[in-house]
């Protein structure tokens, strides 16, 4: 029971769980709270907002569209509410309480000043559609970390206004495709490699393109002759991340590029993972067209259990004139422009349109540009340098244990990729992973990229101490040993989470998406059975 | 640098095991002419956290923000008060820095969240499922545009005129590219919408959708019983789009009046102005059949090994990381952060709370309704509105506009600038009120009219 596992901080045996103690009568274990939901402990009366008592009789000009009967919203106090969502809170594994490994999503530490800066007046009340004039600050933070992409990048021009990664990858799939229909260019395909984000194929088909796969040579990496062999009239482009999914840098992309655009195709680059090269490379210089940057991945915005993102993209000079509205320029007043539709049509007719309502990620904006400014040119290329040296550790502190698929093609960038090769008693990736639940990790990206059998995509960041990365290896070294052993007891793992595996085939086979109260005996009604639809 | 906790001494030794002889040798595949020799040259170098918070706060203090004096824009992005501990609890670490619950045994947290917002979110729709959030309502309405299409494997859409414009554009611009027929018209300023032009659209064509806004851009609540009974005698659905929550606190829930699909922008509650984003769209279908052809993600109910109670993202089969170039929507991230700010705010206000939000904003609206209304030249237009309306002035309301803001009014948001190629909304200014707009303010807006306009 008191021998410490492998990461030294809990009794690791399972069986310790036998030694757990009696049950308790509410289902708790110390500070491990069970928490009903909203509508199990809220009610209609209950508020934790002081409004003035509506009168009853007032006159209105709502029409006869009024709401009647109840809405079944419960309420609660605000010290009910602050317990609530507290307990909650404790039942989520985050960037704050460890290490987070997750393969291509870059989740580094979110620094709090981002935070405050965030929640300033001057950026955190202030509309939208503000007269220009009084948001002049609003639009010189869109502007300023505008010429920060644009300068890490080497790229011209930056749309700002794309909501996530995915919606930038639209944006940048919709100027290709404006630019080669402005030259009346019809082409149907774009190529993808097999180990691409899920997100790229899908925003491609979108976008109203074929999709076709890219082969992939053994070392990891895109097959230029077959791709250069599948170039021609009918391909309008090619989306391809780099450094790429299976963490290893395209040393071909150069060369890719320039093919592509022989063949009068243009080059779209996934930039998930630009926080390996960023302040070390500028895409630019690789002959990219457009490329997507998730300011929650490389610059430190918060990814809030899922969002929001924010994804602005950098063009080059060939698809800058159609970038999206609205954007802001820097006039030679030292003033900043809004364009958007009012003044547009003499100014930049060929813009591909409207991508949101609004003007983008803007409290992102404020978190990123905190961040850029906290690190700097040489900061940044130290992110960059520390993130890549963090994953190599790792990759190299665990590939006489775990199989490296690409071990052999070099050094890895910033994620570092293993297969479930020789796990025994079949034992699977998934196993593995909720075997580090129990160690008190997050597991790494499972599954992806596809190309890999169990593929396992571990991505420390440049956020993590030497001693958290010694810690992850001599965990996941027990684990991996465990694998290979056939230890049984994984295929149960986690024991030690709030929760237990969940049935998943039960949750997509019989869907329950909302809260139904429980049929009352008759006559009883419960409180938080009133309503809803 | 204060957020690297590697030290030189950790890079050599970290180095020493990787068998590298310097951090060099681990970008060795990156072409020699596209290396960097060293920090981008013209650019800034680290700052402390001192500098960079002065820098921002330059910047912040370039903007007039709301709360400066009386403010009263809408059209799409409300001012509400947002009770102390929403943001308290959104900025707990286990929130703000977990990611998308891919490990449901621990992301409950956020997983019991999602499961209590999208049913808020479905009973304030009056529909049967919603999803865990959208980027914004923008993308949300493009979205059910797109759903209503494979559903009734049309593809035409019919806009009514009252829908925001820029929702508008971004629905042409995407349709551009997806080959989707689009059917839209500019309002006039008229007390109702044009609602007999767009029933005789519905009865001509095969639309796959009619899209109306509830209440609409010029404030007006649209009669949704007899447009949703038009779209469904022609086969085609009813989407609902609604930009201010805190409306439906008052008013029916659209899922009741016979909408399918039910998307809006959740900005008003918990969430902030933030210029415009991140913000939060909603995204409902009332019949659950349709579930299937939603976008984005879905939490459900389920249960562990042990027999307890959990949830887990559920259905993604639907979604790009399984489909791939088949599935129905290429949206990854949602709005995370965003629906929780909001579902803490609804559940602080409660079913109370939210009706008398709703109350104080109309009551508010009305009062500001009649004064300004009886200022000389000016009309407002509404026969009915909740907490926004529209004036017509005499002359061009964006001058106006700007003119009041220099006396210290965020006066609204003129048509003109919404509307630039329409000329004959140039007079026409829209005019939000909420619980956060005194009485003083109204005051102050409508003595400042009179002034511009004597």
């Amino acid at each position: 029971m008191s021998a410490p596992n492998a990461s030294g901080w809990k009794p690791t045996a399972p069986q310790a769980n036998d030694e757990a103690g009696p049950a308790t009568t509410t289902g708790n274990r110390a500070l491990m709270l069970e928490e009903k939901l909203i509508f199990e402990i809220g009610g209609s009366e209950t508020t934790g907002v002081d409004l003035p008592e509506p009168r009853g009789d007032a006159p209105h000009r709502l029409g006869a569209q009024l709401r009647t009967g109840e809405i079944g919203l419960p309420g609660l106090s605000e010290p009910e509410a602050v317990r609530h969502y507290t307990r909650l809170s404790r039942q989520n594994y985050a960037i704050d309480l460890g290490l987070f490994p997750l393969g291509s999503c870059t989740m580094k530490h979110n620094p709090r000043l981002n935070e405050k800066v965030a929640r300033m007046p001057g950026f955190l009340d202030c509309h939208p559609l503000a007269p220009v004039h009084t948001v002049q600050g609003a639009l010189a933070v869109i502007h300023e970390l505008g010429e920060w992409l644009k300068a890490l990048t080497g790229m011209p021009a930056v749309a700002m206004s794309p909501k996530a990664g995915a919606h930038g990858e639209l944006c940048g799939i919709l100027a290709i495709r404006a630019a080669l229909e402005a030259r009346g260019d019809a082409r149907q395909v774009i190529l993808c490699p097999e180990s691409a984000h899920g997100t790229n194929p899908a925003t491609a088909a979108f976008a109203g393109y074929k999709v076709e796969d890219i082969p992939a040579t053994a070392e990891g990496r895109v097959d230029l002759a077959a791709l250069k062999a599948r170039l021609g009239p009918d391909v309008a482009g090619v989306m391809i991340t780099n450094p790429n999914t299976c963490g290893l840098f395209e040393r071909d992309f150069r060369e890719i590029a320039d093919a592509v655009h022989a063949a009068g195709g243009l080059v779209y680059c996934d930039g998930a993972n630009f926080n390996a090269i960023v302040g070390r490379v500028r895409p630019g210089d690789l002959g990219v067209d457009a490329m997507h940057i998730n300011l929650h991945k490389t610059f430190s915005t918060p990814h809030g259990g899922g969002g929001p993102g924010s994804g602005p993209v950098v063009f080059s000079e060939a698809l800058a004139p159609f970038a999206p509205l609205p954007f802001v320029e820097k006039l030679a007043s030292g003033e900043y422009r809004l364009v958007e539709e009012e003044t547009a049509e003499d100014h930049h007719a060929r813009s591909f349109g409207r991508m949101t309502a609004f003007h983008g990620q803007m409290g992102m904006f404020t978190r990123a540009l905190t961040y850029i400014l906290s690190h700097g040119a040489d900061g940044l290329r130290q992110v960059a340098e520390d993130a890549v040296l963090n994953a190599n550790y790792i990759l190299r502190s665990l590939d006489d244990v775990l199989d490296a698929p690409f071990g052999l093609s070099g050094p890895c960038m910033h994620e570092a990729l293993f297969s479930d090769k020789g796990f025994a008693g079949g034992l699977t990736t998934l196993d593995l992973a909720k075997g580090m639940i129990d160690e008190g990790f997050h597991p790494m990206t499972m599954y992806f990229p596809l190309v890999v059998h169990g593929a396992m995509l571990v991505e420390p960041t440049e956020t993590e101490s030497k001693a958290a990365l010694d810690q992850f290896v001599t965990a996941m070294r027990s684990l991996a040993e465990r694998a290979r052993a056939g230890d049984e007891t994984l295929k149960q793992a986690p024991y030690y989470a709030p929760r237990r595996r969940l049935d998943e085939t039960l949750a997509a086979r019989k869907p329950v998406l909302a809260w139904h109260a429980p049929a009352a005996p008759a006559g009883m009604p419960t409180l938080s059975e009133q309503g809803g639809s | 640098m204060r957020y690297l906790p590697l030290t030189d001494a950790d890079r050599s030794a970290m180095l020493a095991t990787i068998g590298a002889s310097s951090i060099d040798d681990l970008f060795v595949d990156v072409p020699e002419a596209a290396r960097l020799d060293g920090p981008i040259e013209g650019l800034p170098l680290h700052l402390s956290e001192m500098a960079v918070e002065r820098h921002m706060r330059q910047l912040a203090a370039r903007n007039i923000a709301a709360g400066d004096g009386p403010f009263f824009l809408g059209a799409g992005a409300y001012r509400h008060h947002v009770p102390a501990s929403v943001d308290h609890l959104i900025q707990r670490g286990e929130f703000l820095t977990a990611y998308t619950p891919y490990q449901p045994e621990i992301a409950q947290g956020t997983l019991q969240m999602l499961f209590e917002f999208q049913t808020q979110v479905a009973r304030l729709y009056g529909c049967a499922v919603a999803n865990a959030s959208m980027y914004d309502g923008s993308t949300a309405c493009w979205e059910a545009i797109g759903m209503a299409g494979r559903i009734t494997r049309r593809n035409l859409a019919l806009l009514h005129d009252g829908l925001h414009p820029h929702y508008v554009s971004v629905i042409r611009t995407m349709a551009r590219f997806t080959g989707d027929s689009i059917a839209d018209r500019a309002p006039s300023l008229d007390a109702q919408a044009d609602d007999a032009t767009l029933l005789a659209d519905i009865a001509a064509n095969r639309p796959s959708c009619v899209v109306v806004q509830y209440p609409d851009i010029l404030g007006r609540i649209p009669d949704l019983p007899r447009i949703a009974e038009a779209a469904h005698a022609a086969g085609a659905l009813l989407i609902v789009v609604n930009t201010e929550p805190v409306a439906l606190g008052a008013l029916a829930a659209p899922g009741d009046l016979g909408a399918d699909i039910v998307v809006g922008e959740g900005q008003a509650l918990g969430v902030g102005l933030q210029f415009g984003g991140p913000y939060l769209g909603l995204f409902a279908v009332r019949d659950p059949k349709h579930v299937r052809q939603m976008p984005g993600r879905l939490c459900g109910e389920t249960v562990d090994a042990e027999g307890k109670r959990g949830f887990v993202l559920t259905l993604s089969t639907r979604e790009q990381h399984i489909r791939r170039e088949k599935a129905t929507s290429n949206i990854c991230t949602n709005s995370g952060l965003c629906a929780l700010a909001f579902s803490i705010h609804l559940t602080l206000l409660g079913e109370k709370g939210l009706r008398a939000l709703a109350a104080e904003n109309h009551r508010l609206a009305c009062r500001a309704a009649d004064e300004l209304g009886a200022v000389p030249g000016v009309r407002v237009i509404n026969q009915t509105f909740f907490n926004e309306f529209t004036l017509e002035v005499p002359g061009d309301a964006r001058e106006l506009v700007r003119r009041l803001a220099d006396k210290g009014v965020l006066a609204g948001v003129s048509l003109g600038r919404l509307y630039p190629d329409e000329p004959q909304l140039a007079r026409g200014m829209v005019v939000a009120v909420t619980e956060t707009t005194s009485e003083d303010d109204i005051a102050a807006f409508a003595a400042a009219l009179k002034e511009e306009l004597a």
